[in-house]
């Protein structure tokens, strides 16, 4: 009897947990959405604070396209070393040159972008809300009669929005670079080869699928990183938690979203 | 003028306040004392819209700001000033830009309109030359003074004080409230201020509530609260251990 009572008493507080993971879930996108709709709602409602939308572009953008050239050349390189093993094999070593462009416009390129989007910007958007929220800065805002959404996320959104995909062009022309330098330099495929084997098989519609998913990633990012800040609790320890969730949520949700995304171009894409 | 009227609120399961009653006369200078967490900061939060009450209302000049949408609440919001405890000045931006927060966003005047109108604040709390400088520079007296002259830029009709001389010296607690006071007098604005501090109080106030028990239990002149017969008061005013207050807590001490 005991120990039945003990299982009776176990199963009721896991359903108790899941069902409170289940609500908080819920409760979760739901105020991501109502702040999704809110940023888009604030972009249509003028004005636009052209100067914070700049500096948010400086923040996000230039000063982060050396960490992207960076690691997406290495990405290049590394792609190109790792493929060659098993087509060197077959002497197909010349398509390399195809499965680097193809990677990494396709998927690399916008992926990796918005993880590292993700990590540094992201996690500094929701420290520096996540500040204002426990300083009261943001309460103070709508005393002053100003939208926190309109003032603080819509320039945030604005510049994510652009500068994300103008990184991922710029992570694709250097990882496709990375992969030239191993291909010729070390792999003895001749540049015209090398060339050829990358513009042929890349089409527009490759390079604008991943400027497209970098875009809907740059959302994610913003929202998923405003939302934790404006509703950051309990000081610096609540801060760092919402930063570490932040840059968690935006990782995990930016793969789901290049999951589905893959799926649905290779199902409905020809 | 400004009423609550049997406001409820419950945050994070605790009911912070249960049918509190009040009003606020214009033109007067109300203080709102209690003990550290009775609610006090909720109730001005509340009176500006910041909190909306899980029921009852709150009317500002006869209009219900618990029903009206979020742009007409804006425009009441522009009656409003407010100090906040800590301040919560923006950190990215100079004290020129965080005095002229309203005048940039909601006036046409030009940049040295607004300087000016800065400078004119400012002098009236008694900061002169620091518009360039940026909040984390500041001292914290320095900051109060700051957010007060960033509450008056637009000549507000009400002014709201949260704990305006908590975390400074007594000696720039005392020029706080001179300057509440002062200011009071000369823009003849209604003040709201919600403090612990009771020389404050007797300082500031035409009227003090008494905040406990989520509800006002007093009300009336700084010389009837001084001289009130009810036993919480007197213990609250007199800054005793040992009370009705802390009944509950006798064996600890």
């Amino acid at each position: 009897m005991k120990l039945r009572k003990k299982l009776f008493i176990a199963c009721g507080r896991t359903f108790s947990d899941v069902r409170k993971q289940t609500v908080e879930s819920f409760v979760y996108t739901g105020g991501v959405a109502a702040l999704f709709g809110k940023t888009l709602f604030g972009i249509w409602s003028f004005p636009l604070r052209k100067r914070q939308i700049l500096e948010q572009m400086s923040r996000i953008g230039v000063a982060s396209f050396p960490i992207v050239v960076l690691i997406s050349f290495f990405t290049g390189i590394v792609l190109a070393l790792q493929s060659a093993y098993q087509l060197q094999q077959m002497s197909a070593q010349m398509y390399i040159a195809s499965l680097v462009a193809l990677s990494v416009t396709r998927e690399l390129g916008p992926v990796l972008t918005a993880l590292i989007i993700a990590g540094r910007s992201g996690a500094a958007i929701t420290a520096e809300l996540g500040t204002m929220k426990v300083t009261e800065q943001i309460e103070a805002l709508e005393t002053l009669s100003a939208s926190p959404v309109q003032y603080l996320v819509v320039p945030r959104f604005i510049a994510l929005v652009v500068m994300v995909p103008l990184l991922t062009v710029y992570a694709d022309f250097f990882g496709v670079l990375g992969g030239y330098l191993v291909g010729v330099g070390k792999l003895n495929i001749t540049h015209a080869m090398y060339m050829k084997m990358t513009l042929v098989p890349l089409t527009v519609g490759d390079v604008m699928t991943g400027i497209a998913k970098s875009a809907v990633f740059a959302v994610i990012i913003c929202v998923i990183s405003c939302f934790e800040g404006i509703n950051s609790q309990g000081g610096a320890e609540g801060v760092g938690k919402s930063t570490t969730a932040s840059v968690v949520k935006s990782f995990i949700l930016i793969i789901m979203a290049d999951c589905l995304f893959t799926a649905i171009f290779y199902f409905f894409g020809k | 003028m400004i009423e609550l009227k049997n406001v409820c609120k419950t945050l994070n399961r605790k009911t912070i306040l249960k049918d509190l009653n009040l009003t606020v006369k214009k033109g007067e200078s109300l203080v709102i004392i209690g003990r550290s967490g009775c609610g006090k900061s909720v109730s001005l939060k509340h009176m500006i819209g910041i909190m909306r009450p899980d029921s009852g209302m709150v009317s500002v000049d006869g209009e219900d700001i618990t029903k009206v949408s979020s742009i007409e609440l804006d425009k009441i919001r522009m009656k409003f000033g407010m100090l906040f405890q800590g301040a919560a000045l923006f950190d990215s931006l100079s004290v020129l830009e965080n005095v002229g927060f309203q005048l940039f966003e909601y006036t046409d005047m030009s940049l040295m309109q607004i300087s000016r109108r800065v400078r004119d604040c400012l002098g009236m709390v008694g900061l002169q030359g620091i518009e360039k400088m940026k909040p984390a520079a500041l001292s914290g007296g320095m900051k109060k003074r700051v957010a007060l002259a960033r509450a008056i830029s637009m000549n507000p009709k009400i002014i709201l004080f949260d704990e305006p001389t908590t975390g400074v010296d007594p000696i720039t607690g005392d020029i706080i409230n001179k300057l509440i006071r002062h200011l009071h007098d000369t823009l003849k604005t209604t003040s709201i201020t919600v403090t612990h501090d009771m020389r404050s109080a007797y300082q500031i106030a035409d009227r003090i509530a008494m905040l406990y028990e989520k509800k006002i239990i007093a009300i009336g002149t700084p010389e009837e609260i001084m001289r009130s017969e009810n036993k919480t008061v007197r213990q609250f005013i007199n800054g005793d251990a040992e009370g009705p207050i802390t009944a509950g807590l006798g064996s600890r001490f």
